[in-house]
């Protein structure tokens, strides 16, 4: 198991890198720069900034600066937003995201795993294909769509909530609702077909044999084989809860990271894109990482095997 | 199997149990929530009783740096926290009313300008402002090192040219002199009748020396002077408070000599830059000042809510550039045929809606200043003959082009329908749209890599120079490849013209050549489409949006909507 832990984070590491690397050249050579702009700036001005920024370097002593700004925590600063550095600029977004992040997994997770469960319960009733009627609805409808409704209905029509702004501690509710609501529809249709897939197996029959209550059936022992799928796609969907939600940051105004994500590159603010691609580039990994650890605590087959591999 | 579920052997019953439970939880959550989210306030009403403007500002502030911004919204936050030698009128746009300095005098060619200093103006951290702290500012602007991008604003100033393009690096060669702590005195290159107007502008503000100079160089961008704590000014306001992509807030500055005249606590300055957000912020009283309007709301405003909504001319010009050195576009009679064949009227009134002008000549008319010639107008006929005439009759044979527009819905709504227009009014029906992200946008137009480029301009001050010195030959802001001497010589002789109406003249002149060989096709002049809250007090409408917030008051008026 330690074998298995510190060599995936040696890839992790060696993915990083190379993530970095691309990132800094895919910026480089895309057109513009940060100092184009609509009043064109005279040509020697330019070549000042181009100094005070150290993009008057050669391409390799950029990409090795850049390097080390990375490996030292992002202390370079953020031409975007003069006065602060790009470990700051992250700093004060990163928790906005997390906080809707989480609770937005935590409503999908809420919403979809009972709902899946249900459904596979109760297959093929009036129930089961409401549920999952609701879930595709949920899937196909875009945050850019529910997030201005919900913002109407609990904003203005309820005012439950404030429809735009980060200035109460429950702002961040609507927000992780609209997030989270694609993200559980997702989940409730993974665990819907986890569950069936699960409930014909053979040690499903047995335990139903053995006189065990149903909902024991469910809930204790085909549930851990019905989440398996769920669990997978966990990795994946918290990072893109946190990364994907430029929409809902811009919807509901909130100051997270999304927004400095798109930002950063539209201003060609190239210490920033490379802090965020870098918050972003560990999260997955990191994500990806605990997901396959999990799969290993809920499938005892895979647990043997990484074990017999060791 | 285990003892304390005994009791609930028959499946139905375990089911039934587990559901109410579940229900019971969500019940719980649901309640909790709502109790929680009782709390929710009215912003603006608790905004309005503590005197905090809540302003929304478009983009983040890229800067605290009055030498570094470039934005309208950045010079909106500049204009609380700094103050000139002079400032902006409460309601007019042509007057400068005293800042720093409480009286100036021009020789009798306005080519000297004396500054009169007051003796109570005085920094944020109560330290005395006196004529050195303008010559050291004026100095820090045009030091090349340290790339203002605004620098040419100055090059009024004898020698400051020179001096920027580090041609020399004596200070003293530049006209600035101080005479003694209160008296400043200014030659220019040339008589300048309208100089306090260029005086106004974001670049001519004041910077602390001592303040800069702890936090680093005095050509540093990105040192910490420009943080909360460390920012000192000499504006109405002082830095309090700044959260990216949140709020940057001010409150007022106890050192400033008019300190009387400031009405609010604070102004919270909040970036919003999706203008439907920023509706649904206003609707849900957050703001007491939208930045912008989506355009497909405009009319639902002005039908139910019209005391909320502010149209107000804004001196922009909104355009087409045509790239001059490009086949057909380099010749004159297409450009006039496809300049005549948009009816500007249409497009005002069925795709932008914000009750633009449709424009007649390049320059917006600025009040008892300028007009601007009646040139451009909606002619299909005459553009048919003149298509007809460079050998194009009906539109036959014309090559297809591209119209270059960044990315952005209602550049591609106005770019869409002037297509149409081309395809019915000349037959030219190969044209096509292509859009592309900002800077790229930017840097095609910079490289003459286009056939037709959407445009906007923004006056820096309010007079037409700001808009014709942009067309002399390889100005950098030209980007059409256009040039005409007679254009060049005559905008010089405005610009060393001591009389105003002589200049006008020449301006006017000049502007008839550009209208004449149309490098560009003005479309319309701009206007300011912004919600109001009716709490608001002395916020009067400016052509370049610049209130001074000393005099902005709120007061209790009710609910916005009606």
């Amino acid at each position: 198991m330690l074998k298995f832990i510190v060599s995936r984070f040696f890839q992790g590491l060696l993915a990083l890198f190379c993530v970095l690397t691309l990132t800094f050249f895919l910026s480089r050579f895309a057109p513009g720069s940060p100092y184009t702009d609509e009043k064109q700036i005279p040509l020697h001005i330019r070549e000042q900034m181009k100094e005070q920024m150290g993009l008057g370097d050669s391409i390799v002593v950029q990409w090795a600066k850049s390097m080390v700004d990375a490996a030292t925590g992002f202390q370079g600063p953020s031409w975007g937003n003069s006065g602060f550095s790009v470990r700051e600029v992250i700093g004060q977004a990163f928790p906005v995201s997390i906080s809707v992040g989480l609770s937005g997994l935590f409503i999908a997770l809420g919403i979809g795993v009972p709902a899946g469960v249900l459904a596979a319960a109760k297959r093929n009733t009036k129930i089961d294909y409401s549920l999952m009627s609701i879930a595709l609805l949920g899937i196909c409808l875009p945050t850019f769509v529910i997030g201005p409704i919900f913002a109407a209905i609990f904003g203005f029509q309820l005012q439950w909530f404030s429809a735009v702004g980060w200035n109460q501690p429950t702002d961040f509710l609507l927000p992780s609702l609209v997030l989270g609501l694609y993200y559980g529809a997702y989940i409730a249709r993974l665990t819907r077909s986890g569950m069936l897939d699960t409930l014909s197996a053979d040690f499903i029959r047995t335990a139903r044999a053995k006189g065990l209550p149903e909902w024991r059936v469910m809930i204790i022992h085909a549930l851990r084989g019905g989440l398996l799928p769920v669990v997978n796609y966990l990795g994946p969907a918290f990072s893109a809860l946190i990364t994907g939600s430029f929409v809902v940051e811009s919807i509901f105004g909130l100051p997270g990271l999304g927004t400095h994500f798109i930002n950063a590159a539209k201003n060609r603010d190239y210490n920033l894109i490379q802090g965020t691609v870098c918050v972003f580039a560990i999260l997955i990994l990191t994500l990806n990482f605990v997901a396959d650890l999990l799969q290993a605590v809920l499938n005892p087959r895979l647990r043997n095997v990484s074990e017999t591999a060791d | 199997m285990l003892p304390r579920c005994s009791a609930l052997r028959t499946n139905q019953q375990g089911w039934f149990i587990e559901r109410t439970l579940l229900i019971r939880f969500a019940t719980l959550a649901l309640f909790t929530v709502f109790v929680s989210s009782c709390g929710r306030t009215n912003l603006v009403e608790e905004a309005t009783e503590g005197k905090v403007l809540l302003l929304a500002n478009g983009a983040e502030p890229r800067s605290c740096d009055p030498h570094l911004v470039q934005s309208v919204g950045d010079s909106n936050i500049m204009r609380a926290l700094f103050e000139g030698l002079v400032t902006f009128h409460i309601s007019e746009d042509d007057t400068a009313a005293p800042g720093v300095a409480e009286r100036w005098e021009p020789n009798e060619d306005f080519s000297v300008w004396t500054f009169y200093l007051r003796e109570d103006a005085k920094w944020s951290n109560g330290e005395p402002i006196t004529a050195h702290d303008f010559a050291y500012s004026y100095e820090r602007v045009l030091t090349p090192e340290l790339a203002s991008p605004y620098a040419s604003m100055l090059f009024p100033l004898q020698g400051a040219e020179e001096f920027n393009k580090g041609e020399t690096d004596d200070f003293s060669t530049v006209g600035v002199k101080v005479i003694d702590d209160r008296t400043l005195e200014l030659s220019l290159i040339g008589p300048m009748d309208y100089f306090p107007e260029v005086l106004k502008h974001t670049t001519w503000l004041p910077v602390p020396k001592e303040t800069i100079e702890k936090f680093g160089k005095m050509t540093d961008r990105y040192t910490d002077w420009q943080r909360p704590g460390n920012h000192v000014g000499n504006g109405p306001f002082v830095l309090k408070s700044w959260r990216i992509n949140h709020s940057l807030t001010v409150e007022p500055n106890s050192h400033y000599w008019d300190r009387e005249t400031v009405k609010l606590n604070e102004i919270r300055f909040i970036p919003i830059p999706n203008e439907y957000t920023e509706e649904r912020a206003f609707r849900d009283s957050r703001l007491h000042y939208t930045y912008t309007m989506p355009n497909n709301m405009i009319a639902w405003y002005r039908e139910n809510q019209p005391h909320l909504l502010r149209t107000e001319p804004y001196a922009g010009s909104y355009f087409y550039r045509f790239n001059v050195n490009e086949p057909p576009m380099n010749d004159p009679k297409v450009r006039k045929a496809l300049t005549l064949a948009i009816d500007r009227e249409a497009i005002v009134k069925n795709v932008t809606q914000g009750g633009q002008e449709p424009s007649f000549g390049f320059t917006p008319p600025f009040k008892g200043v300028y007009e601007p010639p009646k040139m451009v107008e909606f002619n299909p006929g005459k553009a048919r003959e003149l298509l007809a005439e460079a050998g194009y009759p009906n539109g036959e044979g014309f090559p297809g082009f591209q119209i270059l527009i960044n990315t952005q819905e209602a550049h591609r709504t106005v770019a869409e329908t002037i297509q149409a227009m081309w395809k019915e009014h000349l037959g030219i029906d190969n044209v096509t749209i292509n859009n592309q992200e900002w800077k790229v946008f930017q840097q095609t137009l910079h490289d003459l890599n286009y056939e037709v480029a959407r445009s906007g301009w923004i006056g820096d001050y309010v007079h037409p120079m700001t808009f014709l010195t942009m067309w002399q030959t390889d100005d950098t802001n030209n980007e059409t490849g256009w040039s005409n001497a007679e254009y060049d010589r005559l905008i010089r002789e405005a610009f060393e013209a001591a009389d105003p109406a002589v200049r006008q003249e020449k301006m006017f002149a000049a502007e008839k050549i550009l209208l004449d060989e149309l490098p560009i096709a003005p479309i319309y002049w701009y206007t300011r489409v912004y919600l109001l809250h009716p709490d608001v007090k002395n916020w009067n409408p400016k052509v370049l949006d610049n209130r001074p917030f000393k005099h902005v008051d709120l007061i209790d008026s009710g609910p916005a909507y009606q």
